[in-house]
């Protein structure tokens, strides 16, 4: 970890610098077949209150019980946040009246949440992090959704997120730029969909934050803070960000004073509105929720479950750096995905031969993102195997083909020959890269004698030397070995 | 009353058995008594067609040799309890026309063993009440009558909607007492979240349980106070009581709270020789300007308990005093939340508005009766920041406190703690509704501190009043040894007698 100066990070105002610190509360649902007290079904985009059980809906009479899996799944994200594991929590009700909150009190854990302090470890650029310090991780349940606008005179509700298990990852007030938050959301979700504890599609709303800004003089005391609440998407949240603290700054700076509150932002207009102030906040009445036993597990359990956790983002990058050689920056954009991490390695051990990392790296950051990107999807699921890159890979490296034709190879290898094996394929089309002296020598000597005044040229123009390497791999259809054309007309030229 | 309805439970099940009746004839004859009864106020529905049903397949198992615990015997149902189908409203405006689509796992532990449905029985609304005064369904009589009264006078007073001067069959479970005491029902279940089987066991001359926290699952009950509330049976005899708790009782993984214990044969304990046990009697029970008779009927209980052979000792159970303020934190505070899902959204009562804050406002306002109002808003309160702290977490301390006393006694050797079960013998309809309200919930005083400690009480009839009306004594036990308070409660009956209800004025 380095420091970069700390100047770059402040903003400026009419009246001096200031520094911006943020805090996010994020909001990740808990990847699981059940809701957290219910046995109804989490899908997604089922027909409205379809997913509704008896606990859902607050039938008289009904009681919580927890799911074991939300639970194993807060514990494993937790381990993976290098966090404290709280072997007893318990459940508290927070009261609220809400149309989409049929309990009229969401079950959460307000006095001990089940994972206490850890940190992540943020990368800003490829060799600069910085570590973020984890608060609190707790689990709760999600509300319904109210609909507003189906009709004029009524509102409409929806249960089936209501009761969804939540974890809400409370943040530190360490970060102090917008860039810094956007890469710790992003780090965030690369650690969840590495253990498989959220999915972290942030466009269902699976994964969502609460952002916590204030603004103060570098050095000073922190300044009053407002939350934003609810922002979807990484880069709403790094807007959010920019807009607040300019909002606050403007405001400090005209002489006024920032009340605490919260507001709302309308990535439409660019700007946050205040939602309820201080004074309006709800009184939640938080009691600890009497129809639930306070939730213990042992160190075996938690152990089993350490067990079984994937190997995670940071080392994983640190392995592939020192095994494989990669730089840091391509790690890092490797590692991003667990899927991508692991179609590169096994395309990098693919047949139990470990060949060039690097070229793997370039194929699949390069032509294949691209060509994925185009079709949207993700490079593991463009259409390649692991496999097939692999092959692509050693063809280039046996001189069997050359760069141009894999990456000619490649579309067809995604397109119309999708599926089939690279190197059959290079034989039946032909496209095997001619080394035979021979051939090369008279496409060399034809083209020569074709411009007679280039060649004069070249002769004291060394430069020229590239035009007639395209020259002739136009005329060999890109065949032929770009080394041989290059040795063969240096012999010709007399260069 | 057919000699049909002055069965025992014990006694018509085995008459059930033997075929020397049938279970259609038998729940015919509770069905015509709940007819008669009417003027009582005890049933809030009755489920004529479902009974019958019910009967006859209880008879046709019956005639295979077939047939569960309570096979063929019609009971009755406390209107707290979900019943698929049927009305199911813990006697609130805010739960019209309520019919829940699951049945509750108590209910339905009876269902399996064979018991048959005669209704829903009324009580104080959510059952937050001492007199079941607080019904939406209005007042419920208890078939004993007034002292002085003549049965002219009292049957006059049964059609007046207010029943003044009746007397109130204690609450919350007055429906069912009134009903178990009048032999409309061989029995009924009931709840108690501060007294609400024991108190009106004692107020009509009955036995009431109240086991163990946990004993029995309360999924599908409605929630009044979630770490108070326990399900528990009225009967007219102990036996009875054994025999209604052991079908009630057991592990449901729907209630995180509800024991895993398997549920012993609490019948086997009638009977069982209380000699050698230790009952410990409470000093700070003895309040200041208690009632004579009560006093005198309590150390005439640990008489009887000596004279079966028990030894009676002297415990101190130091925090009894702050039990009941404390209750009146705890309880109004879970249940504000639990009742919170009221709101005229989903089901229930729906009273027109504009817009959701209007909906709630007036259907909570109309919904609710006065003391679920009172108690809501001392729930909230108490709730509230800058209150929790000085209310709720010092009343769960003393709940701790109140625990520990009993812990101590118990460790010391004790096998059940007898008290009184309440202040008074009952009083009259309307007697207390208009008084401050704190009057009302001193009934609860030797109640509470039972459900405070999740301990197990059981109340039984001990005798009368000078004035002829019934009283009974608690007694409470270990955590999960209900086994003990039924062979201790079975000698206190028997050395009582059974006491003589009046002629059915009623019917």
């Amino acid at each position: 970890m380095t420091t970069a100066s700390a100047g770059a990070k402040l903003l400026k105002g009419a009246t001096g610098d200031w520094e911006v610190v943020i805090g996010l509360e994020v909001h990740a649902q808990v990847t699981s077949k059940a809701k957290l007290f219910s046995g109804a079904s989490t899908e997604f985009g089922g027909e409205p209150n379809a997913h509704v059980s008896l606990v859902d809906a607050a039938m008289p009479g009904m009681l919580p019980v927890i799911n074991r899996e939300c639970v194993a799944q807060a514990v494993r994200t937790g381990l993976a946040l290098k966090a404290l594991i709280n072997k007893r929590s318990t459940f508290d009700r927070k009261n609220y009246f809400y149309p989409d909150l049929p309990q009229g009190y969401q079950i959460s854990q307000y006095k001990s949440p089940i994972v206490g302090e850890g940190e992540i470890l943020v990368d800003l650029t490829p060799d600069y992090s910085i570590k973020v310090g984890i608060e609190r991780l707790h689990l709760e349940q999600d509300a319904g959704k109210s609909v507003h606008d189906l009709s004029p005179t009524m509102s409409f509700v929806d249960l089936n997120r209501s009761g969804v298990a939540l974890m809400e990852i409370v943040s530190k007030p360490d970060m102090r730029s917008a860039d810094e938050a956007k890469a710790y959301v992003s780090k965030l979700r690369t650690i969840l969909r590495y253990i498989g504890s959220c999915d972290g599609d942030m466009e269902k709303g699976n994964l969502r934050a609460d952002v916590n800004v204030s603004v103060r003089r570098p050095g000073a005391p922190f300044g009053t803070r407002c939350e934003i609440k609810n922002v979807n998407s990484i880069r709403f949240i790094g807007q959010a960000i920019d807009t607040e603290a300019r909002r606050q700054i403007e405001i400090i700076e005209d002489g006024g004073t920032i009340k605490q509150e919260t507001r709302l932002f309308d990535p439409v207009r660019g700007e946050t509105r205040s939602m309820r102030s201080k004074e309006e906040a709800h009184d939640y009445r938080y009691f600890p929720d009497p129809d639930l036993l306070p939730l213990e597990f042992d160190d075996e359990w938690i152990d089993a479950l350490s067990a079984y956790l994937p190997e995670l983002p940071d080392v994983k990058k640190a392995r592939f750096i020192a095994d494989y050689k990669l730089s840091a920056y391509d790690a890092s954009v490797i590692v991003a995905e667990r899927e991508t991490a692991d179609f590169f390695e096994s395309a990098v051990n693919h047949g139990g031969v470990k060949r060039d990392a690097k070229a793997v790296a370039n194929w699949l950051m390069g032509d294949l993102s691209a060509q994925a990107n185009a079709q949207g999807v993700g490079v593991v699921d463009a259409g390649l195997s692991a496999a097939s890159l692999a092959t692509l890979v050693d063809l280039i490296g046996e001189g069997v083909i050359s760069g141009k034709i894999a990456k000619d190879l490649l579309v067809m290898l995604l397109g119309p020959d999708r599926g089939a094996d690279p190197r059959s394929l290079v034989e039946a089309r032909g496209l095997k890269q001619v080394t035979d002296v021979g051939a090369i020598d008279s496409a060399v000597d034809a083209v020569i004698a074709a411009n007679p005044d280039k060649a004069e040229q070249a002769k004291t123009k060394p430069g020229m030397l590239g035009w007639f390497v395209g020259q002739v791999m136009k005329a060999t259809g890109g065949k032929a070995n770009p080394q041989a054309v290059s040795d063969a007309l240096k012999a010709r030229l007399g260069l | 009353m057919t000699d049909l309805t002055s069965l025992t439970l014990a006694d018509a099940r085995d008459q059930l058995k033997s075929r020397a009746i049938s279970s259609v004839e038998l729940t015919r004859a509770h069905l015509a008594a709940i007819e008669r009864a009417r003027g009582l106020n005890a049933f809030v529905a009755v489920t004529v067609d479902k009974a019958l049903a019910m009967a006859e397949a209880s008879d046709a198992r019956l005639a295979k040799g077939e047939g569960g615990a309570l096979e063929g015997l019609p009971i009755g149902i406390k209107d707290l309890y979900a019943t698929e189908g049927v009305h199911t409203q813990a006697c609130s405006h805010i739960l019209d026309g309520f019919r829940p689509e699951y049945e509750s796992t108590v209910t339905a532990n009876l269902w399996r063993d064979g018991a048959v449905m005669l209704g829903k029985l009324n009580m104080d609304e959510f059952a937050m009440g001492s007199s079941n005064e607080t019904s939406y369904y209005g007042p419920v009589a208890s078939p004993w009558l007034p002292p002085n009264w003549s049965a002219d006078q009292a049957r006059a007073a049964l059609g007046d909607k207010g029943k003044r001067g009746l007397l109130a069959p204690g609450g919350s479970s007055g429906g069912s007492s009134s009903a178990v005491a009048a032999h409309l029902c061989l029995a009924a279940t009931a709840s108690d979240t501060g007294g609400s089987i024991r108190q009106p066991a004692a107020f009509t001359g009955i036995v009431g349980i109240k086991p163990t926290y946990g004993r029995c699952s309360r999924w599908g009950m409605v929630a009044f106070a979630s770490s108070l509330d326990q399900a528990g049976p009225l009967a007219r005899t102990v036996r009875d009581a054994a025999i209604m708790l052991r079908s009630m009782a057991g592990p449901d993984a729907k209630d995180s709270t509800c024991s895993t214990e398997p549920v012993p044969d609490y019948e086997a304990a009638v009977g069982r020789s209380v000699k050698g046990l230790t009952i410990g009697v409470p000093k700070e029970y003895r309040l200041d300007g208690m009632n004579p008779e009560i006093e005198a009927l309590w150390a005439k209980g640990a008489e009887w308990l000596r004279a079966a052979g028990a030894k009676v000792v002297d415990v101190s159970l130091p925090n009894t005093r702050h039990a009941l303020p404390a209750y009146y934190i705890v309880a109004p505070a879970e249940a504000s939340s639990n009742l919170a899902r009221y709101d005229g959204v989903r089901y229930g009562l729906r009273e027109p508005a504009s817009e959701i804050v209007d909906l709630y406002e007036k259907t909570r306002a109309r919904g609710f009766g006065a003391e679920v109002r009172r108690r809501l808003m001392i729930g909230t309160y108490v709730l509230s920041a800058g209150y929790y702290d000085a209310y709720y977490v010092r009343a769960q301390k003393i709940r701790t406190l109140i625990k520990r006393d009993f812990e101590i006694a118990f460790a010391n050797g004790v096998d059940a703690i007898l008290t009184p079960a309440t202040p008074s013998a009952a009083f009259a309809i309307g007697d207390k509704s208009s008084a401050d309200p704190v009057e009302m919930y001193l009934n609860d005083v030797f109640t509470v501190t039972v459900n405070m400690a999740g301990l197990p009480g059981i109340v039984t009839p001990a005798g009368l009043s000078a004035e002829g009306l019934p009283l009974g004594l608690q007694l409470i036990g270990r955590p999960f040894d209900e086994e003990t308070l039924f062979a201790i409660g079975a000698a206190l009956e028997q050395a009582a007698g059974r006491t003589k209800l009046p002629a059915p004025w009623w019917a």
